[in-house]
């Protein structure tokens, strides 16, 4: 079997602000494993966030072992972890993230640009990931012209489009309507379907309820690990989940 | 990231920003164009002046009275000393002693006042003698210049400026009419032409040319002394021949050496030079001034690199969290401000030339355009852009991506 896509290791975070310590994490060890579909459950304060930060490489643990990928991503510098995340994370924020001034396309585009992928091949790559989350006609629209629920597919997408190991999505629909947060959370059982890796981070039950797999947070530690069962396809085309082929 | 896509991502984000990017550039635009402007002017005053006293011929040689020249070739005061005299005139003339001499002018010079009926007109009284038109390059519009016998006699005639004949005379022929200096009633009997434009003003254009026995009578000055000898050589070869004939011949008829010589003899060249000094002390004043504010459009846009990093902090923040290195981050914001330096730099170039181009006839002053100056502004603007970049760049670079992705 190869190496889990995450692997945590007594991680602990500390945060300094003048001489008062704020202890956000208090020894996390968790494993995932590729195809995995994992929800990070937890209140605010409950070091969720700081988590998420950590697993998506945004910011370094002040003690302990992160392995993505089998990678030991800890102690990497800031260029080391901007390289890893192009390559290794997709990212889905609860703000969308999306540049105001440009196209979904081009905004779809972004990391490949980092990755130092030509123009063409950007292009037709970025037009699949939004044909994928259902925009094919939206390529040329700005983020203001397009609906909250658009907007933060057009984020999927910007988070497939590399076809990373791990996609990360911080309170994804936090910023949706039920029918936006519906579409959404649909767009990820489809992308677990296909055998992308997701985490989820969320303080919302039913969004966790999704998941296969729920981390529930508290007080900087992972208190329950909760998994479900595979349901099986028809159980969920008869729960209204799935839309048959 | 290629510079191709970095260049691309920082021309997205200065039209992004239009407004603010305008008036970011503002700053250099002025500064470009106000160099090239002053560095115009100055380059346009200098030709002129040097055109005058090419005007003046090659072949002459100014004798002043008094002071030396020093090593800069500038003299000092002029006119202040009486040691020059029309015997020294004279001299210089005798073909023998100084053999490439072709004519010799002495000029004495006084303000006067002259009178004709109730009107009134102060100008520069010059006694000379009948080579003046020749060593000036002066040619008479009516009448004629005083003759040789009249000079001898010190004749009550004067031929007029045109400026002085037309404040005296309105638009009447002066010829044949009188005029009044200082009690003595003078007959005109010619008007110069126009000099054209002069770098001191009109003042070759006004003035009251007499024989210098008259001039002398009227300024009641007695000794012979004159301002200055006008000498010309017989070509432009024989320049410097004729240079050291005079300068041998007065030192020997003053009794004095180079070390003490009481009288100084520039020639056009020197005067160019000494003209030249003067305007170039100015032209690198305002020039000065105008870097000046050049730094000043540098300073605005780091002001503002630095208020669009804070702006675009999540920008940022998005732009790490996708992968772009801190090198990456920190390179489109250097090359999004060398971007508005540049554009600046070009729009201040526009300016300045159709300015060099359009605005001489307004101001009645030549512009000459320096492409050299022109070529150095648009460095100096894209140097400004980078240069004052280079802080904002590394703050963006800087930035930790989720402190960025955080802020609100």
């Amino acid at each position: 079997m190869s190496a889990p896509i995450i692997a945590l290791e007594g991680i602990r975070k500390t945060y300094r602000s003048g001489v008062v310590e704020h202890e956000a994490l208090r020894g996390v060890d968790a494993v995932i494993e590729e195809g995995e579909y994992v929800a990070v459950l937890g209140p605010s304060g409950s070091g969720k966030s700081t988590l998420m930060n950590l697993l998506g490489c945004l910011d370094s643990p002040t003690d302990g072992h992160y392995l993505l990928a089998g990678e030991d991503v800890s102690t990497m510098s800031e260029p080391e972890l901007a390289v890893v995340r192009n390559v290794r994370i997709g990212f889905v924020f609860q703000q969308f993230h999306l540049l105001a001034s440009q196209t979904a396309q081009r905004n779809v585009e972004l990391p490949l640009v980092y990755a130092g992928v030509g123009r063409a091949e950007r292009r037709e790559r970025a037009r699949a990931a939004l044909e994928r989350v259902g925009l094919g006609d939206r390529v040329d629209h700005r983020p203001g012209e397009l609906s909250g629920g658009q907007q933060q597919r057009v984020a999927v997408a910007r988070a497939l489009v590399t076809e990373p190991s791990l996609v990360l999505a911080d309170e994804p629909t936090g910023n949706l309507d039920s029918r936006s947060t519906t579409d959404v959370l649909d767009l990820l059982d489809e992308l677990h379907d296909a055998g992308r890796t997701i985490v989820l981070i969320t303080h919302e039950h039913e969004v966790a309820a999704r998941s296969r797999r729920t981390l529930v947070v508290e007080d900087g530690r992972v208190v329950r690990d909760e998994r479900v069962a595979r349901r099986s396809l028809t159980a969920r085309l008869a729960a209204d989940e799935v839309v048959a082929p | 990231m290629s510079w191709a896509e970095t260049l691309r991502a920082a021309g997205e984000a200065v039209r992004a920003h239009r407004l603010r990017s305008l008036l970011t550039m503002l700053g250099i635009v002025i500064g470009i164009a106000s160099v090239i402007l002053t560095v115009g002017f100055g380059q346009g005053a200098q030709d002129e002046v040097e055109e005058q006293i090419s005007a003046l011929g090659s072949n002459l040689l100014i004798v002043s009275p008094g002071s030396s020249t020093d090593s800069g070739g500038r003299r000092g005061g002029f006119g202040s000393a009486t040691t020059l005299t029309l015997g020294d005139a004279t001299a210089i003339a005798d073909e023998t002693a100084v053999p490439d001499v072709a004519a010799v002018a002495p000029v004495t010079s006084a303000q006067t006042s002259l009178v004709v009926g109730e009107t009134n007109w102060t100008t520069s009284l010059v006694g000379t003698t009948t080579s003046w038109p020749r060593v000036r390059t002066r040619t008479l519009a009516s009448g004629r210049f005083f003759t040789e016998a009249e000079a001898a006699g010190a004749a009550d005639v004067v031929v007029l400026g045109p400026d002085t004949a037309s404040e005296l005379f309105g638009g009447l022929s002066p010829v044949g009419e009188s005029v009044t200096a200082s009690g003595r009633t003078l007959t005109v009997i010619g008007v110069l032409d126009s000099s054209g434009a002069s770098a001191s003003g009109s003042s070759e254009d006004d003035v009251a040319v007499v024989p210098v026995g008259t001039a002398m009578a009227i300024s009641g000055t007695t000794g012979g002394s004159v301002s200055t000898v006008y000498v010309e050589a017989t070509s432009a070869d024989t320049l410097s021949a004729a240079h050291q004939e005079v300068t041998a011949l007065l030192q020997t008829r003053h009794g004095v050496t180079s070390e003490d010589a009481d009288f100084s003899i520039s020639t056009q060249e020197s005067l160019v030079e000494t003209a030249n000094a003067t305007n170039e002390t100015l032209t690198v004043l305002l020039t000065g001034v105008a870097a000046l504010s050049l730094l000043v459009g540098g300073v605005g846009v780091m002001n503002i690199m630095l208020v669009s990093v804070t702006e675009r902090i999540r920008e940022i923040g998005l732009r790490k969290a996708l992968g772009a290195t801190p090198r990456v981050i920190g390179r489109q914001f250097l090359v999004e401000a060398s971007l508005l330096g540049l554009a600046g730099g070009a729009v201040g170039v526009l300016i300045g030339v159709v300015g060099s181009w359009g605005l001489p006839p307004l101001v009645d002053q030549p512009v000459t355009l320096s492409w050299l100056a022109t070529g150095a502004a648009l460095g100096t603007a894209l140097a400004l852009g980078v240069g004052f970049g280079v802080y904002p760049a590394l703050r963006a670079a800087r930035l930790t991506p989720i402190d960025a992705l955080r802020s609100e």
